[in-house]
């Protein structure tokens, strides 16, 4: 993990990231005055890299790189922890959200095993319009090299008729395909900007 | 008899069958009648919302639009989860850079809807005293946790539903039905959400913590709303009890199955059997040896 060196930030400060932050999320970051409220209320704190009210310090300070690269992002579960207690009504979790988005566009996800689940899923809807529990498991587990995950589960859910071994269909399959395919064509022009090198079809859906 | 449109959402075709079942069942007992959603789809959830605002406002949306077409106004889904996305649509409806789009892929506006859970559903349209009066097989002597987790109250802006840090509409349900309802300290808490997939020891802390709270305030099983937290802690309780080197047992029922069981219910039509975690233990009854408890003798 790269730290920042703080005696020369100036350097790395990336304003129009800042602006690109407070568009995509609706927030204005410079309301946070490092209370740390989030940051106790979030579950994840032990497991992120730098805590979520460094997240927000970091966006202040414009440091792109380590925001759109912390692990952090990835490991938000959008509990709402932050938001609901946030004294200056900073929607926090909207910020991380928005931050994922971000690093996926830049193509610099720092725990690619986590993108592809959500892939896996998002595949899932596209194709049947549904996710399909039993199937969405096993192609995530060889995509992400841990073949046995959740395996211990089987035995008890087949006795408990759990597993449904067919997809539900929607019959408007080829909607939901379109509504996939419309978003995927705009998602990059929003801005004005034009569209960075196409993600390969391992990192997108 | 009043009409709701019905989102049941991906998991309760699947992992949380019994959660369909015992919602039917109860909402048809207290004359609701569910409207399924005809040809819905998934709402995207956490990954489409990771993606990209409009894929998930658009995927959420196509089902309200569905809903406001077959002349409901209201929209009920028992999932937390789904709720949200539900609600993150009806928000697209009203953001100015994602109308557009949004209404081009949808074919309508679909704000003026109204979207709320299960839990929302059962206690402004039915409601503990009504609840109270239908009880034919009181809990009396059991002693049940109310467990909302993360996002049935919040954000509060969003849910417009209880209290975002105390909620307590379960609790009142609960109590409607005899049983005895402690204060749990950790209703909102993350149980660990999606990551019982892809970061199995978060929900082995996380989990292990909600149930390690409910064993300790004697609780006989945690009552959920939302079928990732009853994943979590009762498909995953055996994981949790080897990532914390514990030996619990408790049930997670579905806040619908706990009502369908209070009204007197055959627990197998409320998919009871469907637990991991067997749940036989809410099937003594003890209102009786409690009645006696009480008697003349116990008030001294």
């Amino acid at each position: 993990m790269e730290r920042t060196n703080t005696l020369s930030i100036r350097q790395s400060r990336d304003t129009d990231f800042i602006r690109e932050v407070e568009e995509a999320s609706g927030q204005d970051v410079s309301k946070c005055y490092q209370c740390g409220n989030c940051m106790g209320s979030c579950a994840y704190t032990f497991a992120y890299d730098y805590p979520v009210t460094q997240i927000m310090r970091l966006v202040q300070l414009g440091q792109k790189d380590i925001v759109l690269g912390s692990s952090a992002i990835w490991l938000c579960a959008n509990c709402q922890a932050c938001t609901t207690r946030c004294p200056n009504d900073i929607d926090v979790a909207r910020v991380m959200e928005a931050l994922r988005i971000m690093s996926r566009k830049s193509d610099t996800v720092s725990l690619p095993d986590i993108q592809a689940f959500y892939d896996e899923f998002l595949r899932s809807v596209k194709t049947f319009g549904r996710v399909f529990e039993t199937g969405l498991l096993p192609i995530y587990n060889l995509r992400a090299k841990k073949p046995f995950t959740d395996f211990d589960l089987a035995p008890r859910l087949l006795m408990k008729g759990k597993l449904t071994f067919f997809p539900a269909l929607v019959k408007k399959r080829k909607k939901i395909a379109e509504i996939f395919e419309v978003v995927k064509r705009d998602r990059f022009s929003k801005d004005g900007k034009a569209r960075p090198e196409p993600l390969s079809s391992k990192t997108d859906i | 008899m009043k009409r709701v449109a019905y989102y049941k959402g991906c998991s309760l075709e699947g992992l949380a069958a019994e959660y369909d079942r015992s919602t039917h069942a109860v909402c048809e007992a207290f004359g609701i009648e569910l409207v399924e959603i005809a040809d819905w789809n998934c709402c995207g959830s956490t990954p489409a919302h990771s993606y990209d605002p409009l894929l998930s406002a658009a995927l959420a949306g196509r089902n309200l639009a569905i809903a406001a077409d077959q002349g409901c106004d209201m929209v009920m889904t028992p999932c937390p989860g789904c709720l949200k996305s539900l609600k993150g649509a009806q928000e697209a409806c009203e953001d100015p850079g994602l109308r557009k789009p949004f209404v081009e892929l949808v074919g309508r506006d679909v704000d003026g809807l109204k979207t709320v859970s299960l839990l929302q559903l059962l206690y402004e349209e039915v409601g503990p005293v009504a609840i109270k009066k239908a009880v034919r097989r009181p809990l009396t002597g059991h002693v049940l946790i109310p467990y909302y987790g993360c996002l049935l109250t919040r954000p509060a802006q969003k849910a417009k539903f209880d209290d975002p840090e105390n909620p307590v509409s379960m609790d009142r349900l609960l109590e409607a039905t005899g049983a005895l309802v402690p204060d749990f300290p950790y209703k909102t808490e993350c149980c660990g959400a999606t990551y019982g997939v892809t970061r199995n020891d978060f929900v082995g802390k996380l989990s292990g913590r909600i149930l390690d709270m409910t064993a300790r305030l004697g609780g006989e099983a945690i009552v959920v709303a939302c079928p990732l937290c009853q994943q979590n802690l009762d498909m995953r309780q055996d994981q949790i009890n080897k990532y914390q080197k514990s030996a619990l047992h408790l049930p997670v029922p579905y806040i619908s199955q706990v009502i369908g069981l209070a009204l007197g219910m055959d627990p197998k039509e409320l998919g009871m059997d469907k637990l991991c975690v067997s749940p036989d233990i809410l099937f003594e009854d003890r209102a009786e040896a409690e009645g006696k408890a009480q008697g003349p003798g116990a008030a001294a």
